[in-house]
């Protein structure tokens, strides 16, 4: 009879912790900074596949590690807002409580499964000055063990995060236009790469969540204005 | 992949679909009260006449704001017309109840679909959608809840307006020109097939649809005209290449007081002709 061998839970959930990290470490990163009328979402992305995504009316999802599994948290989040939607009102879907959904879920996946997920999230929520009590933005990060952060100005997901976070820590400024909020996160993106390359339009993923729209807040920038903006 | 407590076994793209089968509750089943209540007719506010037409731009959409039951009004405003996204329209006839929540079903089904795959469901695929929505109603039709929407848009890839009509099974007709329907739309379709042409301007297609629509609540008890002391106006949304406009109070006033006052000249021009 073979005896099983023991390894220590710190053990487990290191390793665990390491080969998320790793995963998600070989992917790029992904930026949510606020600008003067909204929410800017940006991710470095030749491919067709999204990264970013609209969740409700004013909730936007941003996911980097293995797209199968972070599609698979944006397609819940879509799913668990729009009935949430249904059952009460439009203003009831909150980005906090969809965020605390991710946490939990990750978080249970990080405990009970072998494997972890290999991915960060992003929820980013636009605030409506017409609603008294919804004014302000919100972007959480929910990290792979489930771990759950609020953030203010912006938020860098993916592996080079944190230094991609002190790159925009010395240069953003709160009030920020879009043009100029558009041309902060390029550079914070190139800077990913080490300067070594720039990166052209066509190769980013820019999304927006505009104060100003009315319902769906969530846009998807095409090239042209994409171009227009960084020219400008 | 399963995330304990939060989503449930649905993995499509539909809403309605996703309700039926993670959210149950949520749904009317009314097989089963079809069971428990035997067959009697349950009334629900009614009547209507709502209208969709081509015209230059792209399909004009109308509808009167009057809900009745029997013979009593049930409210002056119900919004029958509305926009299910940005580039199609539904408008509803029926039992009031169950019509509205259609509408809304649709708009989120459609809203659902486009952030789950990331692109919008063609113009066909919007009215096939809407189509098994009318026959999953069916057994509600039954018991005297019909709901027989409208539907209508711009369709992008083929660039012109489209429109169609549904019957209680489910069935789907697309419309070459136009369509009425409700209570009083035998009365607007009369207006339209003789006024209507598919290269109207906008304004002349919102006078024709205010005039149609006139035209019904004259006729029609259970079709609601328009009250300028109350200042309640037909609802009436055009959608072209560049998604969907509603037309303003003052464009459907205008086009009413332009509609009666022709009315009233033709009428000054014929006395004593035909008496």
């Amino acid at each position: 009879m073979s005896i099983p061998f023991y390894v220590s839970p710190e053990q487990v959930m290191q390793d665990k912790a390491e080969y998320a990290r790793k995963g998600i470490g070989r992917g790029k990163s992904s930026i949510t900074l606020e600008y003067r009328d909204g929410i800017l979402l940006m991710a470095e992305n030749p491919s067709s596949l999204s990264k970013i995504g609209e969740i409700y009316d004013r909730i936007a999802f941003a996911g980097v590690g293995k797209f199968s599994e972070f599609d698979q948290l944006r397609k819940v989040g879509v799913r668990y807002a729009d009935v949430k939607g249904y059952a009460y009102s439009r203003d009831d879907v909150r980005a906090r409580a969809l965020a605390n959904a991710y946490s939990q879920a990750m978080g249970d996946v990080f405990t009970r499964e072998m494997k972890p997920l290999e991915v960060e999230v992003i929820v980013a929520e636009v605030g409506d000055p017409e609603l008294a009590g919804h004014e302000h933005n919100t972007i959480y990060r929910i990290q792979f063990d489930g771990s759950i952060s609020d953030h203010e100005n912006f938020c860098v997901i993916g592996g080079q995060s944190d230094e991609l976070g002190s790159f925009l820590q010395s240069r953003y400024q709160p009030g920020t236009p879009l043009g100029e909020a558009v041309k902060l996160g390029r550079a914070a993106l190139e800077r990913a790469s080490n300067g070594r390359s720039s990166v052209p339009p066509q190769n980013l993923e820019v999304c927006l969540l505009e104060k100003a729209r009315i319902g769906r807040k969530f846009r998807r920038l095409a090239t042209d204005e994409l171009n227009q903006l960084l020219a400008g | 992949m399963r995330f304990s407590g939060f989503g449930g076994a649905y993995e499509g793209s539909s809403f309605a679909e996703l309700l039926e089968i993670d959210h149950p509750q949520m749904r009317v089943a009314w097989r089963a009260l079809l069971q428990q209540s035997g067959a009697a007719p349950i009334a629900a506010p009614h009547g209507t006449t709502v209208l969709a037409f081509k015209y230059a731009d792209g399909v004009i959409v109308a509808g009167d704001r009057l809900a009745t039951e029997g013979y009593r009004v049930a409210s002056r405003d119900v919004q029958k017309v509305y926009a299910t996204d940005g580039h199609s329209m539904i408008a509803i006839a029926g039992a009031a109840g169950p019509a509205i929540e259609m509408a809304r079903l649709m708009r989120i089904e459609l809203e659902h679909y486009e952030k789950i795959e990331g692109e919008a469901l063609e113009l066909d695929g919007k009215a096939n959608k809407l189509s098994q929505m009318v026959r999953a109603n069916l057994p509600a039709a039954m018991q005297g809840l019909v709901v027989v929407p409208l539907f209508a848009g711009y369709d992008l890839r083929r660039r012109q307006g489209r429109i169609w009509k549904f019957d209680v099974t489910g069935g789907r007709y697309e419309e070459a020109d136009f369509e009425a329907t409700g209570s009083g739309g035998l009365y607007a379709k009369e207006v339209l097939k003789q006024r209507h042409h598919s290269d109207a301007s906008r304004s002349d297609a919102l006078e024709i649809a205010v005039s149609a629509l006139q035209n019904a609540a004259d006729e029609d008890r259970g079709t609601g005209g328009i009250d300028t002391v109350r200042r309640i106006f037909p609802t009436v949304l055009t959608c072209s290449s560049s998604g969907i406009e509603s037309a303003v109070e003052r464009e459907i006033e205008s086009a009413y007081q332009h509609s009666v006052a022709s009315r009233a000249n033709h009428r000054l021009e014929h006395r004593g002709a035909g008496a």
